[in-house]
């Protein structure tokens, strides 16, 4: 039944109530292709007996009545969630092996739903990058090929195997994590829709840690409502993340409206950037037009230290992570090198030995800028300019209710290509600036470039407003028309 | 503000990360490339700006001090390179 991983989750969700196929159908055609589809190199880890041992209690239950939301749904999980029992890497070699005696809140709040879990997706090494190139087990081969060209492509990162494998429907949805755009660009770039909602809906518990005041835990999917259906069932309050908002998590799905009559849509003119291709700029002038059709009235907004925001993020991101990095040290678990006199030289060495070349670079700065004497020329600065940067915000929503721009400034480009880190960080040029004011943000599917090659639009909510971000998004989605999905090439 | 050759080591040596001399020669220009980049924040005007510590306003929550986990020792020690005795083995710290 190999079109049932051509469907959305809302519809197998309502296709296994109404008993058109059973759970077991659903897990047996996923399993199947992803067992076909190891060229994408998009799962590092593949636990097919747990997607059907989950799809056989299912079928059980849908006799009984009342399902968990997600009954007869098997998910990816990027291998930063922690899962009890299943190897948990975070794409990095100081993990390999790493079985976690606990499982990640997001990840048990899914299971709780009634998810099976199809396997671990690969990703950027600790969530350290925008192509997944830094992963110690290889890069994720995009589904997408320019037209007429073999060359392979990076799906971007860092969730770049859960957009590979949502893409190439070997997973009808994913989970992602977003620091600096590590959900939108990928998505972005693998022509899906991906969400990060406000910091702290998302428990952070189970998550290996890359920046703390950043990191949100998102979903990634073909539809708007699907990634809706997800959210649901991933956020919620968790007293374990000192972080998490103690608030319900609103019907995201039930509030689902394209009809945006009433509604400012802010057009930020710090994102006119030169260098963007002008079929960017095109796709953004294009979705200003729908959403007009939606009834929203668009609104020039100005945010003012939109040029700062990556820097201020290249400061704030890497020096958390050289704390949070701290731990792996090869005492409680991971890598060891062994052979070594002193515990120092054990640090140093099994440091040297499982960490890869971006993540070293990262920590090296976040070293550099929290080190006495550069302290507060860098990290406060760096605060100080967060600031700054979230007031901006503040200021832009009193004028518009939801903003608008591309997701990223190129679409994938292809695997090899970019050497320099610098270049690398500026795909998350639009991205960032949510990431660092802690606010909701998706990336949906607006069209195919001249290579055709996906392009993203990409929308920013006030604080715990991802329901205009959504409907915004769906009302994108309906006039997009995007059904173009990647040629099967493996 | 660049670095040298010097304080590249010495921050290897607080990150605790061991680097051969080419890693660290290689790391030089590339860390000063990325300093130098970061250093236009230099530009913006923050007097009377507070830093930024949290990013949605919240109060951090307190909860009662009582154990309310534990007795997993065979959990926790199950990753470990090395255990012995129910602790976590490591080499000779003093010498």
């Amino acid at each position: 039944m190999s079109e049932l991983t051509s469907k959305t989750i809302a519809e197998l969700r309502d296709g296994f109530r109404a008993g058109e196929f059973t759970a077991i159908e659903i897990a047996e055609s996923y399993n199947s292709a992803v067992a076909g589809a190891r060229s994408l190199n998009a799962y590092t880890v593949e636990t097919p007996d747990h997607a059907l041992a989950v799809a056989a209690a299912a079928d059980k239950a849908r006799g009984n009545g009342d399902l968990p939301s997600l009954a007869g749904i098997p998910l990816g999980i990027k291998d930063l969630f922690a899962t009890e029992g299943v190897d948990t890497t975070a794409g990095s070699r100081i993990l390999k092996g790493f079985r976690p005696p606990y499982e990640s809140t997001v990840t048990a709040n899914l299971r709780r739903a009634g998810a099976g879990m199809l396997g671990k997706l690969n990703m950027d090494e600790f969530a350290m990058g925008s192509s997944n190139e830094t992963s110690a087990y290889g890069p994720v081969i995009s589904p997408w090929r320019r037209k007429g060209s073999n060359v392979g492509l990076t799906p971007g990162g860092s969730s770049g195997g859960s957009a590979a494998a949502v893409a190439a429907c070997i997973a009808p949805g994913a989970t992602g994590t977003d620091t600096g755009g590590s959900i939108r660009q990928p998505a972005a770039f693998a022509g899906i829709c991906g969400i990060k909602p406000t910091y702290g809906r998302c428990s952070r518990w189970g998550v290996v840690a890359f920046a703390s005041s950043l990191d949100q835990a998102g979903p990634m999917a073909r539809s708007v409502r699907d990634c809706a259906i997800l959210l649901e069932a991933m956020a919620g309050f968790d007293p374990k993340d000192s972080t998490s908002l103690e608030l319900p998590v609103p019907k995201w799905e039930a509030g689902l409206s394209s009809d945006l009559k009433g509604k400012r849509v802010g057009i930020p003119k710090e994102y006119r950037i030169d260098g963007v291709p002008a079929e960017i700029d095109a796709l953004w002038d294009q979705g200003i037009e729908w959403l007009k059709d939606a009834g929203a009235v668009p609104v020039e907004i100005s945010l003012p230290h939109t040029k700062y925001a990556l820097p201020t993020y290249y400061i704030i991101a890497p020096a958390e992570a050289s704390s949070n990095l701290a731990r792996y040290d090869g005492v409680r678990y991971g890598l060891r090198v062994e052979g070594v006199h002193t515990l120092d030289d054990m640090y140093g060495a099994t440091r040297a030995a499982g960490f890869g070349e971006e993540v070293k670079r990262r920590i090296m700065i976040g070293t550099y800028v929290l080190s006495a004497g550069f302290y507060d020329a860098y990290f406060t600065k760096a605060q100080k300019v967060r600031a700054l940067i979230k007031q901006d915000f503040r200021n832009a929503f009193e004028q518009c209710d939801v903003i608008l721009t591309p997701t990223a400034p190129s679409a994938a480009f292809g695997i090899g290509e970019t050497t320099d880190p610098l270049a690398m960080y500026l795909n998350d040029v639009f991205a960032v600036p949510a990431s660092l004011a802690g606010l909701p943000a998706m990336s949906v599917p607006g069209g195919l470039d001249g290579q055709g090659l996906p392009l993203g639009l990409h929308l920013i909510g006030n604080e715990l407003d991802e329901q205009i971000v959504l409907n915004a998004g769906l009302a994108i989605e309906e006039r997009a028309g995007f059904t173009a999905r990647p040629e099967k090439w493996w | 503000m660049t670095v040298s050759p010097e304080q590249v080591r010495h921050i290897a040596k607080l990150a605790r990360i061991a680097m051969t001399d080419d890693e660290l020669e290689r790391l030089v220009p590339e860390l000063n490339n990325i300093l130098g980049w970061v250093e236009q924040l230099g530009e913006v005007d923050t007097d009377g700006v507070e830093p930024l510590a949290t990013v949605i306003d919240q109060k951090l929550r307190l909860r009662d001090d009582v154990v309310t986990d534990g007795n997993i020792r065979d959990k926790i020690l199950a990753n470990a390179p090395e255990a012995q005795h129910g602790f976590f083995a490591v080499p000779k710290v003093i010498e």
